[in-house]
């Protein structure tokens, strides 16, 4: 049983996705979905510990053996990744339930539970598997349930919104899938660890460099780096609360995997980067990103569309840490990986919060809420103090190992530029924190209560993760550390 | 309990208050008791303290480690003590005080002030007994975060936009400057203990070395040197009690304690005499000294003056940690219990005033001192204490400051120091001059109502004003305690 965790961790969600939808009514979806989110949590743990204890876990998909077969290969970045993938999924699948039923027509919600399970699969399927066609498959599922989910808001601009999303992931995935077709001409194979060695042997040959052009782009545009974050602001704002909650945390994170993957250990150090030059590419695009972002962020009218702008700013500070091309700067971004699926989560969460009671996330409808609605506007604060990176929360660790990573390459402009868009980090979630705690509401209504406990308790399970993560970083640090070190082909 | 636990304990300690004043919400003659008996326990609890440190003890409590290699830890040494003893003496007093004001000023949300108001304390024990730069940070930027609400209790838009540039100027310089200082100084010399002799000695140039110094020196922004002093006249919206014990005393402190500790602890002192910016620096302080005088002449409400006042004082203590030598460091930190407690009571009686005759504005306060005779008196000795002559303690502090400037051979610097002082006894002896010594105004229209302050305020000023004194007579402990810094 427990030498095939690897594949139940995709084949469960998988074969939930079909029961969810076959579900008549949407608690029964639900609670299929519920069970599959907490498995899969469990699982991903289970192969965390693992990895943690006996190295990398190799598993021949039916029996045949790489490269002929499909493998499914789990290091400690995968299942780093997997832990908060799921994570975030079995804290957002008991808040889904009641944002759900308020947001999405009930006909609708197995259906929903039936994407949302899906996205999961195609996520977690990324992570697991050791094959490039493989992520290929995966990332189609994840995207088009995610369109679906995304599609599902109850804006009718939701569905340009998906469209949008639809057509720029469907252009990423081609580029991607172009340059696996290329590797695959050049070296017969599509294993990770098989083209490593080919890739290797071979050198910097044309085709080759061409590949790595096209999945440069493709994977650019799934992660929203900028200038090809487009997608991204319009799918996270009209999106239902939960599906921007789980996305927001998750399926960008799974894209920077992907980058880690193909540059890292398919492409290796040196080709990537003393050949390539990737980080001459991505440093400039991920500087503006942070500062540009950022400074968009400021004049939202939209808390949720402020915090898409703040997420595009983030991923930014991700593939900077990418960029330093050092072990403290990869630290730094994959620390970020997680930490900022906490902060975004959270954030998002608390939103879906106001969402459900105020039925407006537009900056004025927060008026007064730091009374009406004071946990879920708390949850806010500490979210938006993490997001700033005040000390003892996840955000002050990634600071820390991406300013140490600019400092160790002696780039202290960097470092400057990373701390002044904290500080604009300030202005945007002060910008809500004054509106809700220092402006009345308009006249006394009495059905803005606090939300109910169903949404509340997931945002404070987040919530606090934010913090202790923040305060006992040593197991964080430790495994994004060791996941560094094995990327840029160290000893662990 | 140990000496290691008592330093856990007392930084939790408030934060249990904070608790037990938000369980007592209802009932606010046992919330306002709780509050006074906390700052009690918590004075006493730091009080034991003072022997182990005799003893030559240096307890340390690790917390926890955050990071590999970065902890949270608290370390007991002569420098937090002396701080940790004045705030939270001061605390016993401004809670007393506070009774009275709020009650007799009617303010709001009484019961979150209060919480707060124990909140930031907690801050204020922990940068006290850090132990290393991580901690002082984390606890640093907690009292920033706990102020807020403070300083924006009224609510009104006013509160508003104080509150903006409060948040604005002390998380961008703490941010900024100092958090890049603080890594940097992680990324040279690989660890952040505040050790004796410091830990960056011979692991940079000079060069990058003087720009540390001026990053964390700015990075304090708490310390209030110019150009980042304007937070602290725009936290005067807040309550009086705030201004006295947060604005005067616990959070500017907690800028110049950071400046001293790292001028000591991370530099060393031998090291800092031989960086290019710190004469450098040494000069911005005096001139942040002399033009916060200047300013402080031109504000006619009460408030606003003292705050410049504050912030020229402030910049005492700076240059003595910037003079690089022993008369230097004890007479900074000597002048930071001075200073906390003549300004604590010239707060005390500005708010006395505002909550009994109900202005804010000194060209308005003639003849006041015939019905306020004890408020005017302590004011009278808290200035004394400020201008720095005898017999307020101000005297002492002033005394070693001066010295110093001499062993380091800045005449220049004495000079500074002497006309700030001749600044000072005009801008702050002109109110009871004024209360004592001119008719009311005719057009002010004074009923009798008039009568001297609330009984909790009184007892508080006089406690402060005759502490104010005590210290001229007695400064012995004080200097020891300061000795042991830099010995």
């Amino acid at each position: 049983m427990t030498a095939h965790l690897p594949v139940l961790q995709v084949i469960i969600p998988l074969l939930a996705a079909p029961l969810c939808a076959l579900a008549r009514r949407g608690r029964i979806a639900w609670g299929i979905a519920l069970a599959t989110s907490w498995t899969t949590f469990w699982i991903a743990i289970q192969l965390l510990a693992r990895v943690r204890s006996e190295g990398p876990i190799s598993y021949a998909l039916g029996g045949w053996a790489a490269p002929v077969g499909i493998e499914y290969r789990i290091d400690l970045l995968s299942a780093f990744v997997l832990v908060i993938v799921t994570g975030i999924g079995a804290v957002v699948t008991p808040y889904a339930l009641k944002s759900v039923e308020r947001e999405i027509e009930a006909a609708k919600i197995p259906l929903f539970y039936a994407a949302f399970v899906l996205c999961l699969t195609g996520l977690l399927g990324i992570t697991v598997t050791g094959d490039v066609f493989n992520v290929f498959v995966f990332l189609e599922i994840s995207s088009l349930s995610a369109y679906a989910l995304i599609g599902l808001g109850q804006d009718r601009r939701a569905l340009t919104a998906a469209f949008q999303y639809l057509i720029m992931g469907s252009i990423g995935a081609t580029f991607i899938v172009i340059g696996i077709g290329m590797m695959y001409v050049m070296t017969g194979s599509l294993n990770m660890a098989d083209l490593s060695v080919l890739l290797a042997e071979l050198g910097p040959n044309r085709t080759i460099v061409v590949a790595f052009g096209f999945l440069t782009v493709g994977i650019s545009l799934k992660l929203a780096l900028f200038p090809l974050h487009l997608w991204l602001p319009n799918a996270y704002t009209y999106a239902p609360s939960t599906v921007t909650a789980f996305i927001a945390a998750t399926a960008t994170k799974v894209a920077v995997y992907m980058l880690l993957r193909f540059f890292f250990t398919i492409f290796g150090v040196v080709f990537s980067f003393d050949v390539m030059q990737l980080d001459r590419v991505l440093l400039p695009l991920a500087l503006i990103a942070i500062v540009t972002m950022s400074l968009v962020a400021i004049f939202q009218t939209n808390v949720k569309r402020m915090l898409a702008y703040s997420s595009v700013a983030q991923i930014g500070y991700m593939i900077l840490g990418i960029s330093l091309a050092s072990v403290t700067g990869l630290t730094g971004g994959i620390l970020h990986l997680f930490n900022h699926a906490l902060i975004k989560g959270s954030l998002f969460m608390a939103m879906g919060c106001v969402m459900y009671r105020v039925g407006s996330v537009e900056i004025d409808a927060m008026r007064g809420l730091g009374k009406k609605m004071p946990w879920t506007m708390a949850a806010f604060v500490a979210g938006g103090l993490s997001l700033i990176g005040v000390p003892l929360t996840v955000g002050f660790i990634s600071k820390w190992y991406l300013i140490l990573g600019a400092l160790e390459r002696g780039w202290w402009p960097v470092a400057a530029l990373i701390l002044a868009a904290s500080l604009m980090a300030v202005v945007y979630i002060w910008r809500v924190v004054e509106v809700a705690y220092f402006q009345e509401g308009p006249g006394e209504d009495s059905s803005i209560v606090e939300a109910p406990l169903a949404l509340l308790i997931p945002t404070w399970v987040l919530v606090f993760a934010n913090f202790y993560f923040g305060i006992d970083a040593t197991f964080t640090t430790e495994v994004a550390g060791a996941a560094a070190r094995s990327l840029m082909g160290l000893v662990p | 309990m140990s000496p290691a636990l008592t330093l856990g304990v007392a930084v939790v300690l408030p934060i249990v208050g904070a608790l037990i004043i938000l369980a007592l919400g209802k009932w606010p003659n046992a919330r306002d008791a709780a509050g006074i008996i906390t700052a009690g326990v918590l004075f006493a609890l730091v009080l034991r303290l003072v022997e182990p440190i005799r003893a030559g003890l240096r307890p340390e409590y690790p917390v926890l480690e955050v990071l590999p290699g970065v902890s949270l830890s608290l370390k007991l040494e002569p420098l937090g003590l002396v701080f940790a003893l004045v705030a939270s003496f001061l605390w016993i007093v401004t809670a007393l005080y506070s009774v009275g004001y709020m009650r007799g000023h009617h303010e709001k949300n009484q019961t979150r002030f209060f919480a707060f108001f124990a909140l930031a304390i907690s801050g204020a024990m922990g940068v006290a007994f850090a132990g290393n730069l991580f901690t002082l940070f984390a606890f640093y930027e907690a009292i920033t975060l706990c102020t807020f609400p403070l300083v924006t209790h009224h609510g009104t838009p006013e509160a508003k936009r104080a509150g903006r540039v409060y948040l604005g100027i002390l998380l961008s310089t703490s941010i900024g400057f100092q958090l890049l200082a603080i890594i940097w100084t992680w990324q040279l010399a690989g660890t952040l203990d505040f050790r004796d002799g410091g830990i960056l000695a011979g692991t940079a140039s000079n060069g990058v070395l003087s720009v540390l110094l001026i990053l964390f020196v700015f990075g304090a922004g708490k310390a209030a040197v110019m150009p980042f002093h304007r937070w602290l006249p725009a936290a005067m919206v807040a309550p009086t009690p705030v201004s006295a014990l947060l604005h005067a005393v616990a959070v500017v402190k907690v800028g110049v304690f950071t400046i001293l500790k790292v001028s000591v602890y991370v530099f060393g002192v031998d090291l800092l005499g031989t960086l290019a910016s710190t004469m450098w620096l040494a000069w911005v302080a005096a001139t942040t000294i002399i033009l916060g005088s200047l300013v402080a002449f031109t504000k006619d409400n009460l408030k606003a003056r003292l705050a410049y006042s504050t912030i020229s004082q402030l910049s005492y203590i700076v240059l003595g940690a910037l003079l690089a030598n022993e008369m230097g460091i004890i007479g900074g930190g000597m002048h930071i219990a001075m200073h906390a407690f003549g300004k604590i009571t010239l707060f005390f009686a500005a708010g006395a005033v505002l909550v009994c005759a109900h202005e804010k504005d000194i060209s308005r306060m003639h003849g006041l001192g015939r019905t306020m005779p004890i408020t005017f008196g302590a004011f009278f000795v808290g200035a004394l204490s400020i201008i720095g002559v005898p017999p307020a303690g101000g005297a002492w502090s002033k005394w070693f400051l001066g010295m110093g400037t001499l062993e380091a051979g800045q005449v220049g610097l004495l000079v500074v120091l002497m006309v700030s002082s001749l600044l000072s006894l005009v801008y702050l002896l002109e109110v009871p001059v004024r209360a004592f010594f001119s008719a009311p105004p005719e057009d002010a229209h004074r009923g009798d109502g008039i009568h001297e302050a609330p009984w909790p305020v009184l007892v508080a000023m006089v406690i402060t004003a005759v502490a104010t004194l005590a210290l001229f007579l007695y400064p012995g402990p004080l200097y020891e305690l300061m000795n042991m810094v830099v010995n």
